[in-house]
């Protein structure tokens, strides 16, 4: 089967993030940017697939400017075999990114979408879910387990009470939860491969998808810091504390 | 400005996310209906007919919705809030509403807005980004918003109200998933995500074996929910849904009480608006004592054994 892997470029998870001072947004002048955490789990988890022998081709797709090559080739150098950038500057916000994907979908004809669940920077935690209803796919949303069987796949899902396990029909809609696997480092002859594996350029507009932002986000601020508090010396006088200054015990 | 909460449920009890929906929903000042789609679903009805600022409980009965997955409920919330001339679909930032409103809203095509921690006006949200490290405030000119609402910025709506149930047709069975099995966590403790007291644990309590033997006597102690941190949960000490931050729950009780959590920026933003944080850990330099009301620097295998003492004896 043909696995598709959505890829988005983000802010480094190690990056403090400041707000512009016109609180446009977040400064990215300068900032380190990487693959999302989630999408580097959901390109092992393909790449395990094809190790397996489940999966005959993982192809990592990224949404966005030509600074996207960069996060797709390090989807390359992971494992995937190619790569696609629908590539526009415009702002792209889920649901746009959903409808991009869908093109490339109905293109590219795989069996599963594999995603993370959601991207370190909007936290928004909708694409793979918004692709699938657009595909009229099924989803499995956190998954901590993937296990493709006969035209279906069963994934084991952290849910708030536990684990839930569904069966879905293929082809079908996975988001990766942190638990899946621990994604693999590039060794430095993979990622001089990557430079060579294919990396197709489709332009967003010729996809003829409405990709026109829906919210707009006004401003931006820090919240506001909680203030340290204080140490205390000992056991006693933290129940002190807690009974008479706090009093929420 | 009417507005739709689709109700989580397991047929007999409303999930307590509904019943801050219902508090969000509230603030766009109209009427509220509830969406309860199950099997033998009497009592989630009863319940939602019962929630003070609900108009009406829209009940739809299917063999298709015993289970809540997303493909069956989708469909049949997009014909519920396309025919219903609402303003917005709300549902709790739960993974039952994070699972199902995106899917409804690209149904609908428009646009979902996750994690909604305040609403000054119908189009105008507040939520979190960069995991709560910057709030961003959201405009909506869109005829109908679909949001999930963050639990713990929405008090639960209480009862006192008499809503009318009226039944509404189900929706297709899409045959596209179904659900092989579940394991859930059995717990007589508080709800994690609606404690009024947390007791947390982190790598510092070394294995699965201390977390419980140390944590489980102070939380029964405090009449405490239990959680943990990314790390601990990682390596095994507990399953999954103990875990708070950014990826996992997001609590904000009276008192949280942090036991060897150094303060991931990510475990932070999973805690940080709990209204007293007690910290214990070694290092004195851990970043969880820059958000800590009360910071104990000590090892832990003595201070929470003596805590538990103190308390109980008091």
């Amino acid at each position: 089967m043909k696995i598709l892997v959505p890829v988005k470029r983000v802010v480094d998870y190690n990056v403090k993030v400041r707000v512009k001072s016109d609180q446009s947004g977040v400064e990215l002048a300068g900032v380190k940017m990487s693959i999302n955490p989630f999408d580097e789990i959901a390109i092992e988890e393909a790449v395990r697939l094809k190790e397996a022998g489940v999966a005959t081709e993982v192809v990592a797709v990224s949404c966005g400017t030509t600074a996207c090559q960069e996060t797709l080739r390090s989807a390359l150098a992971m494992g995937a075999d190619r790569a696609i950038l629908v590539e526009t500057d415009a702002e792209l916000q889920p649901l746009a990114v959903a409808k991009l994907l869908k093109a490339v979908a109905e293109r590219e004809q795989p069996q599963m979408v594999v995603c993370g669940k959601q991207a370190i920077d909007d936290d928004a935690n909708q694409t793979g879910q918004m692709l699938a209803a657009l595909m009229g796919w099924p989803q499995a949303t956190f998954a901590s387990k993937v296990a493709p069987g006969e035209g279906v796949v069963a994934v084991t899902r952290e849910i708030d009470g536990g684990l839930e396990t569904v069966e879905l029909k293929l082809p079908a809609v996975v988001t990766a939860d942190l638990r899946l696997n621990e994604p693999r480092y590039a060794t430095l002859p993979n990622i001089m491969k990557a430079k060579k594996k294919p990396l197709d350029v489709i332009a967003a507009a010729g996809l003829g998808a409405d990709i026109a932002p829906r919210l707009r986000h006004v401003r931006h601020a820090e919240p506001a810091a909680r203030k340290g508090g204080v140490k205390v010396a000992d056991v006693a006088e933290l129940v002190n504390k807690l009974r008479n200054e706090a009093k929420v015990i | 400005m009417k507005t739709l909460v689709i109700a989580e449920h397991d047929n007999s009890r409303l999930a307590t996310a509904t019943l801050n929906a219902v508090t969000a929903a509230a603030r766009f000042g109209g009427d509220i209906d509830v969406l309860v789609a199950g099997q033998g679903c009497e009592g989630a009805v009863a319940q939602a007919q019962g929630l003070a600022g609900v108009s009406r409980v829209l009940k739809v009965e299917a063999a298709h919705y015993a289970e809540p997955l997303a493909e069956n409920l989708a469909v049949l919330a997009q014909r519920v809030a396309g025919e219903g001339g609402y303003r917005a679909v709300l549902v709790g930032a739960t993974s039952f509403g994070k699972n199902l409103a995106p899917r409804v809203a690209a149904l609908l095509d428009v646009a979902a807005v996750s994690d909604v921690v305040a609403i000054s006006a119908p189009g105008r949200y507040e939520r979190p980004i960069y995991a709560g490290n910057v709030m961003v405030a959201v405009e909506s000119d869109q005829p109908l918003d679909v949001l999930t609402v963050r639990t713990t910025a929405f008090d639960a709506a209480g009862n006192g109200g008499g809503a009318a149930a009226e039944t509404v047709a189900a929706g297709p069975d899409l045959g596209l998933s179904r659900v092989l099995g579940r394991e859930l966590s059995k717990s007589e403790r508080p709800e994690l995500a609606s404690a009024a007291i947390v007791v947390s644990g982190g790598r510092g309590l070394g294995n699965g074996e201390n977390y419980h033997r140390l944590l489980e006597p102070l939380a029964d102690t405090l009449g405490a929910a239990l959680g943990a941190s990314r790390a601990a949960v990682d390596a095994g000490f507990v399953p999954n849904d103990y875990q708070v931050g950014q990826t996992g729950k997001i609590v904000a009780p009276g008192l949280y009480v942090a036991v060897g959590i150094s303060g991931a920026i990510q475990h932070l933003a999973g805690m940080k608006d709990s209204k007293v944080i007690v910290a214990i850990n070694k290092d004195p330099d851990a970043p969880i004592f820059q958000v800590a009301d009360y910071g104990l620097v000590a090892d832990l295998f003595e201070t929470v054994p003596a805590l538990t003492t103190s308390l109980s004896a008091g």
